[in-house]
């Protein structure tokens, strides 16, 4: 029987196990006493972005969208029948998703746990498609392709991924397009599913009222037996730190013009050594802790701009870190986007000249201890993170005993470093003009 | 979990959950009062002053320096309709002691903020800021306009407004962007003190403290607030039948690359005595879920979107099916998710149905006391509607639904509004006329 190790996090009152079979697969689990509810993730590291990978020494490229195409098609079973409806059927609520470098299946219920774990596990390592299932699959993409266009959220999110970005893959869609999803056939579908759903390249992470070894041993009993080598997705060519193009502007019917700008960090992308675990925290949670004191909700920056009319209640920052890359955004609503770019060059320059106040930073500091618990009751959340930071090279939770020792010359040394001229880009969307 | 209701002052309940499972309280205030198109816009902008400055926190930067200071505390505006009550209030969190570094406490400063940002706000004169009410003004009436951002959602709103448009209910939580438009600040301060003293006073609270304490330290930090006759003549008018004999259609036009159907029902005489574990099963089945009949069949069958689905308002009495289509699959669609109806209407449901809705809501329902956000709003509701039954009883009501139950439901609702919306490029037209291209357009164009 796989052992799991068992960390203590008292600041947070929390106890994680975690463990690895013998093929490789990754088990987290977080027991919850007194919680109705269990909650079950099963993801494999790969997303929207892997679209050129090796297999048996050959070098092949995919269509941009085959990751999410696989999504909805892994719900097919051979005998005909859909796993989707079957978990609902022992009252499970089943989804998935996908995004740019995992794919997760996911359920949450409150009765017969087991059994709806283990139809996750069977379903997710079965593969079985169809030239017709396949090209029935094709039309409710092609609808969902067509809602995201009319999305702004969206498009917004993909115009400025392509100002930064010149050819990495992150920049197209995760759905790909209709062009793109006309080229998969089932074979497409066997080859990725053969090469990036082995237990190796996997995480199972539970979270409820159960036994860690008892996860363990149903992973091990469904799952194959043999370890496969980790796959290795090409990204291509190592990016210039500096966007590819500055501005895009578009007409879309809203109401209100939207921005976001945004930045690459240093990374894989631009040609960066892949670092430990211990250095990845510490530069993400500097880039966190930079981005909330540069912007956060009692930042000067946004409560003077929010004051004046320039910024609205939406207005959100993230540093986000996917497929080898690190991106600042920085979006929101606003009547006078380029203002809002002028006044944040202005702002993180004032402060890489003058600093952050000492009381202010220990106050962020206070917050940002307390936003540590902000998440921690939302089940499905904190387990994906728990997935996403483990392909990405570390265990989420240790870094909470490394966010109180951020110093604010890292922070401050990170603004001058990010938030410059030369650094950012701007897409924003307008609403379109009157005829 | 332990669930207590008490009147603490004159009109203010506290519904109380004790429970040690969240290392964060949350806590809600929700003054409750008529939803109308008068006020609708000016109750809905008073949350988002008071969020700006209270005598003590005089700006933004203040308030969030505090709130940073207790923990990461939150302390955020909410503004809901539920049937035709329009809620506006505060809803707060912060972090619970155990979480906190030895000997500290947030949960009294927490509350106490709270409290003074309702009901003491900075004034000048006795008057709410000029300036704040001028800003948050604009930006709620950005607000507004922007639910045009969100094309599914946009299209449910728009039908709901058109099949409503004689009931109080098509006002939108928020009011309209031209009431909005109008407010001024004296009219302001007036509407908010009225809205102190009358309206009935509805706080939820689920963390680790006890009752007693939590109730004191509001009283204590409520004690100045005004109250005179509270006003408890408020309710939501249910209308059971379609306005007109044949359902109204009204189409709209925008530049978007997918059309949006949505399908408006009247509930109809089941509203009487609304059957609500009937209701959310009739519901599953017809709408909610990959198993539901619209879900399985105009998605999965016949492929013709990416979403189908329904939602039922049990307060209003309203039943809505929506889906994204291509513009010239709007016949097809249409057709399919009547005839689903119609398949529930004569009795068309399998064994199988029955129990995987009933297991799916079931579960819903064990799951609710793991979230603090559901339970609030499942509190908050449930006191609207006099509807006393905890999450485990409505389990018992749920398991006990019949097939017949069911098909009364559909056999009660009435299709009262076709909407269509749909891009500009010429395709088969659904019907003869078309909407304005117009977005501020309310013409009825079965009128």
């Amino acid at each position: 029987m796989t052992p799991m190790k068992k960390t203590e996090y008292r600041s947070i009152g929390e106890t994680l196990y975690s463990g690895e079979l013998e093929n490789g697969l990754k088990i987290f689990v977080i027991p919850k006493k007194g919680f109705n509810s269990f909650y079950a993730v099963f993801g494999t590291h790969y997303g929207g972005s892997m679209r050129r990978f090796e297999i048996n020494g050959e070098t092949i490229d995919t269509p941009a969208g085959v990751a999410h195409f696989l999504e909805h098609k892994m719900f097919d079973m051979p005998d005909g029948s859909n796993a989707l409806n079957s978990l609902s059927e022992s009252g499970a609520d089943a989804n998935a998703f996908t995004s740019t470098d995992m794919t997760c299946y996911h359920f949450s219920c409150t009765e017969r746990f087991e059994e709806n774990l283990r139809k996750l596990l069977t379903f997710v390592s079965t593969p079985y498609y169809t030239e017709e299932t396949v090209q029935k699959e094709q039309g409710i993409i092609g609808q969902e392709i067509q809602m995201g266009d009319d999305s702004p959220g969206r498009q917004i999110y993909y115009d400025l991924l392509s100002l930064l970005y010149e050819h990495h893959p992150i920049r197209d869609a995760v759905v790909g397009t209709k062009e793109s999803i006309a080229e998969i056939t089932a074979k497409t579908l066997y080859d990725c599913h053969s090469v990036f759903y082995a237990p190796s390249n996997m995480v199972l992470c539970v979270e409820g009222d159960v036994e860690p070894e008892r996860i363990a041993a149903i992973a091990e009993e469904i799952l194959p037996k043999d370890k496969k080598s980790i796959p290795h997705a090409d990204f291509g060519e190592s990016e210039a730190l500096v966007p590819a193009e500055k501005r895009k502007e578009r007409e879309m019917p809203v109401a209100m013009p939207e921005f976001l700008i945004g930045g690459k960090l240093k990374s894989e992308a631009v040609g960066m050594a892949p670092k430990d675990s211990a250095t990845l925290i510490r530069e993400r949670l500097i880039a966190g802790m930079a981005l909330r004191l540069l912007a956060g909700a009692s930042s000067s920056f946004f409560t003077r701009l929010y004051a004046d009319g320039t910024l609205t209640r939406d207005f959100d920052y993230e540093a986000d870190f996917t497929a080898g890359t690190g991106t600042t955004i920085i979006g929101g609503q606003s009547p006078d986007p380029e203002r809002v770019m002028t006044e944040l060059l202005a702002e993180a320059k004032l402060i890489a000249e003058k600093g952050f106040d000492k009381a202010y930073f220990s106050r962020i500091r206070k917050a940002m201890i307390g936003g540590r618990l902000r998440g921690l009751e939302d089940f499905d959340g904190i387990c994906v993170s728990l997935i996403g930071d483990w392909f990405d090279g570390y265990c989420t939770f240790d870094t909470l005993d490394i966010l109180p020792d951020i110093r604010k010359e890292e922070c401050e040394a990170w603004i001058a470093e990010n938030i410059t001229e030369e650094k950012l880009a701007m897409a924003v969307i307008r609403p379109v003009r009157e005829a | 979990m332990k669930q207590t209701r008490t009147e603490i002052m004159p009109g203010v309940n506290l519904n109380h959950i004790q429970t040690d499972k969240f290392k964060i309280a949350v806590m809600s205030i929700s003054l409750l009062t008529q939803l109308n198109r008068e006020t609708a816009a000016m109750n809905a902008l008073i949350p988002y002053v008071l969020r700006r400055g209270t005598a003590h926190y005089g700006d933004m930067e203040k308030i969030s320096n505090r709130l940073d200071e207790l923990y990461y505390s939150t302390l955020d505006p909410i503004v809901r309709r539920i049937g035709e009550i329009q809620c506006v209030g505060l809803l707060a969190s912060y972090p619970e002691d155990d979480y906190l570094p030895e000997g500290e406490t947030v949960a009294k400063d927490a509350i106490g903020l709270m409290c003074e940002m309702l009901i003491n706000p900075l004034t000048r004169g006795g008057l709410l800021m000029r300036s704040y009410v001028e800003s948050e003004r604009d930006k709620l009436a950005d607000t507004i306009r922007s639910r045009i951002n969100e094309k599914g959602s946009y299209a449910v709103s728009r039908c709901i407004e058109e099949m409503c448009c004689f009931e109080d209910f098509s006002v939108g939580r928020y009011g309209s962007a031209e009431d909005c438009e109008s407010i001024r600040y004296k009219k302001l301060t007036q509407q908010y003190h009225k809205l102190l003293e009358t309206s009935p006073v509805e706080i939820f609270y689920c963390g680790n403290d006890s009752c007693k304490r939590i109730a004191g330290m509001l009283k204590d930090a409520l004690c100045t607030m005004p109250r005179g006759e509270i006003d408890y003549e408020i309710g939501t008018d249910v209308r059971m039948n379609a306005v007109e004999d044949e359902p109204r259609i009204y189409t709209e036009t925008l530049d978007v690359t997918q059309g949006r159907l949505v399908i408006g029902f009247r509930l109809g005489e089941c509203m009487e005595d609304p059957d609500k574990a009937s209701l959310s099963m009739f519901n599953t089945i017809f709408g909610a879920g990959v198993t539901s009949k619209l879900f399985t069949n105009v998605r999965e069958k016949m492929q013709l979107c990416y979403y189908a689905s329904s939602f039922a308002d049990s307060h209003k009495g309203l039943l809505i099916a929506s889906a994204g289509i291509d513009f010239d699959k709007y016949d097809l669609a249409k057709d399919e998710i009547l005839h689903q109806l119609d398949e529930i209407r004569n009795g068309n449901i399998t064994d199988d149905e029955m129990e995987t809705a009933r297991k799916g809501i079931c579960s819903d329902l064990s799951s609710m006391q793991d979230s603090q956000g559901t339970m609030e709003s499942y509190t908050i509701g449930n006191v609207l509607d006099g509807w006393n039954v905890t999450p485990e009883e409505y389990i018992e009501l749920v398991k006990a639904v019949t097939k017949e139950d069911v098909i009364a439901i559909a056999q009660s609702t009435v299709c009262d509004m076709i909407y269509f919306l749909r891009g500009e490029e010429k395709g088969e037209a659904p019907e003869d006329e078309e909407g304005e291209p117009n977005l501020e357009s309310t013409e009825d164009e079965s009128e």
